[in-house]
């Protein structure tokens, strides 16, 4: 037990406690890349946007899970009606339009969220303790919330994967990200696959805002996501943006280095770890560590 | 069957196709010909909807075609194998079946089983990547894909692109065969005008965007001046 309770397994713990959440906001925005070729960034502020809606209902009395459950219902609601209003007509335009759209729809929700609610911290609370587990008289770095934050990510990872994989939407949402002539060609309503693409990576974001802003130590305001997007963002491009695994241990990968670095390093270096990563994993492998595809045009 | 009746599609100032109008019958092959450019690939690109024409109709059957959207076309029984095959390499062979029987409403099991004893070699290599196929290999499971949501029209575009003269004989006398028991209203365009020609029964031949023969295969095999001047079957 001495080993739990070590350094190196104290920044084992919080790093991956980051790590996973970074991997989650790094998935959805892969899902979405997949699908639709757009890099979503107000995805961080749909989420944010999303959390605000199930705080409001805990503040009316709602309970935790219930609250949870509306968020991210509100979350598969948000990202379909973002694909269908906002996204469809970019399709097939210069990038740049798309990031202009979706880097506008950032700062629309930031100020929708700072005029509904204030941008004074709102408590969001979950049921979990965030003492430490404590052995004999020494802490190990893990708390019942910091396992129900890594328990609900991977909870999520596993489902998307679960959806990819063995059904049939995932199937055709697959096929309709690879190949989306030939999925026409064979009968797949493509358009809407590409709404429930959005709607999927959209609550994966809402899972990942709802547990990091249900944290003691983190309030919700309309920017609460903005950093933990651009980890998110990193993790997503360092993995290669194509590929879900990659993003997943791409987050856990910054998260464990942000940590090592705050112990180990001067102070300040921390924050630079994740760029640091960025830059050196584009310059070995420009395409990503985790894409085997080739690059593609669709 | 389809009808296609004057039909004129343009890409900006470039007509591709000039007023073309033909008929497929069931149980029939009809052979699109012509050489590169004729316009044959946007033909068939119409009539999927995947392009618009500026004039003209396409019936299947009683419906009409031009205006509904392509996942629509196939779901009403059209099944389109493109260019290139269009098998999504990134799949595994029975994923791509599996993905061809979705839309189409039909028993994924017995819709399987079918196209594995028609293609056995698919079925040995069921769990394989697509990617890993050979040329004549991808052809047969985009075929299979098609016909795996039993469609009442098959639209082959150049199924003998890329393959050796053998496989290329052997893939006609499939697509014969096909027609013949599933009575099948195929569209089959080619440049190789020669294996075409052995197996349709009826030619329709493509020049610059418009008809320059409609005729019975024969008839189109026969013609000295069509095989010269547009199918460059010469004689050595």
């Amino acid at each position: 037990m001495n080993f739990l309770t070590s350094h190196f397994m104290s920044d084992i713990f919080l790093g991956a406690t980051n790590g996973v959440l970074y991997g989650l906001i790094a998935l959805s925005l892969v899902i979405v890349w997949r699908a639709t070729s757009i890099l979503n960034f107000a995805q961080g502020a749909m989420a944010m946007f999303a959390t605000y809606l199930g705080m409001t209902m805990t503040e009316h009395g709602l309970n935790f899970w219930l609250a949870f459950a509306l968020a991210i219902v509100a979350g598969f609601a948000m990202g379909g009606v973002t694909e269908r209003v906002l996204v469809r007509p970019l399709y097939k335009r210069p990038e740049i339009n798309s990031i202009v759209v979706m880097v506008g729809f950032l700062g629309v929700l930031e100020s929708a969220a700072s005029a509904i609610w204030s941008s004074s911290p709102r408590v969001l609370v979950s049921p979990f303790s965030q003492n430490y587990f404590q052995h004999g008289n020494t802490t190990i770095d893990l708390s019942p919330f910091a396992l129900f934050q890594i328990g609900a990510a991977l909870a999520v990872m596993l489902g998307v994967g679960a959806i990819f994989q063995y059904t049939k939407i995932g199937l055709q949402l697959r096929a309709s990200a690879l190949a989306p002539e030939v999925a026409r060609l064979l009968g797949v309503r493509v358009n809407r696959l590409l709404t429930f693409g959005w709607m999927l990576s959209s609550a994966a974001g809402v899972v990942a805002a709802v547990i990091i802003t249900s944290s003691s130590s983190i309030f919700l305001t309309p920017s609460v996501m903005d950093g933990f997007f651009v980890f998110g963002f990193i993790a997503a491009a360092v993995g290669g943006l194509e590929s879900p695994v990659g993003a997943i241990v791409s987050g856990l990968l910054i998260g464990l280095a942000q940590q090592f670095l705050l112990d180990y390093a001067p102070s300040g270096l921390s924050s630079f770890a994740p760029v640091v990563i960025l830059v050196v994993a584009l310059m070995i492998r420009p395409q990503g560590l985790f894409t085997t595809t080739k690059a593609r045009r669709v | 069957m389809i009808s296609v009746h004057g039909l004129s599609v343009s890409y900006g100032a470039v007509r591709a196709l000039d007023d073309v109008s033909f008929d497929a019958a069931p149980g029939k092959i009809t052979a699109i010909l012509g050489a590169n450019g004729a316009g044959k690939t946007t033909l068939l690109r119409t009539i999927s909807g995947l392009v618009t024409p500026k004039a003209g109709t396409i019936t299947m059957g009683e419906r009409t075609l031009v205006g509904m959207k392509t996942e629509d076309i196939a779901r009403a029984g059209l099944g389109h194998v493109p260019e290139g095959r269009g098998v999504i390499a990134e799949f595994t062979v029975e994923e791509n079946l599996r993905l061809g029987a979705m839309a189409a409403n039909v028993d994924l099991k017995t819709g399987l089983a079918a196209q594995y004893e028609q293609f056995p070699v698919l079925g040995q290599r069921r769990n394989q990547h697509a990617a890993t196929l050979s040329g004549g290999e991808r052809q047969m499971l985009a075929m299979a894909r098609a016909l795996i949501a039993q469609p009442k029209v098959l639209l082959l575009d150049e199924p003998s692109l890329g393959l050796a003269p053998l496989v290329t004989q052997e893939l006609m006398g499939t697509i014969k065969d096909l027609c013949a028991s599933q009575n099948l209203t195929v569209v089959l365009v080619e440049q190789n005008a020669k294996s075409a020609l052995r197996i349709a029964h009826d030619a329709v031949v493509l020049h610059l965007g418009t008809v320059a023969a409609s005729a019975t295969a024969a008839e189109v095999a026969a013609d000295e001046r069509l095989r010269q001047y547009y199918l460059g079957l010469v004689e050595q």
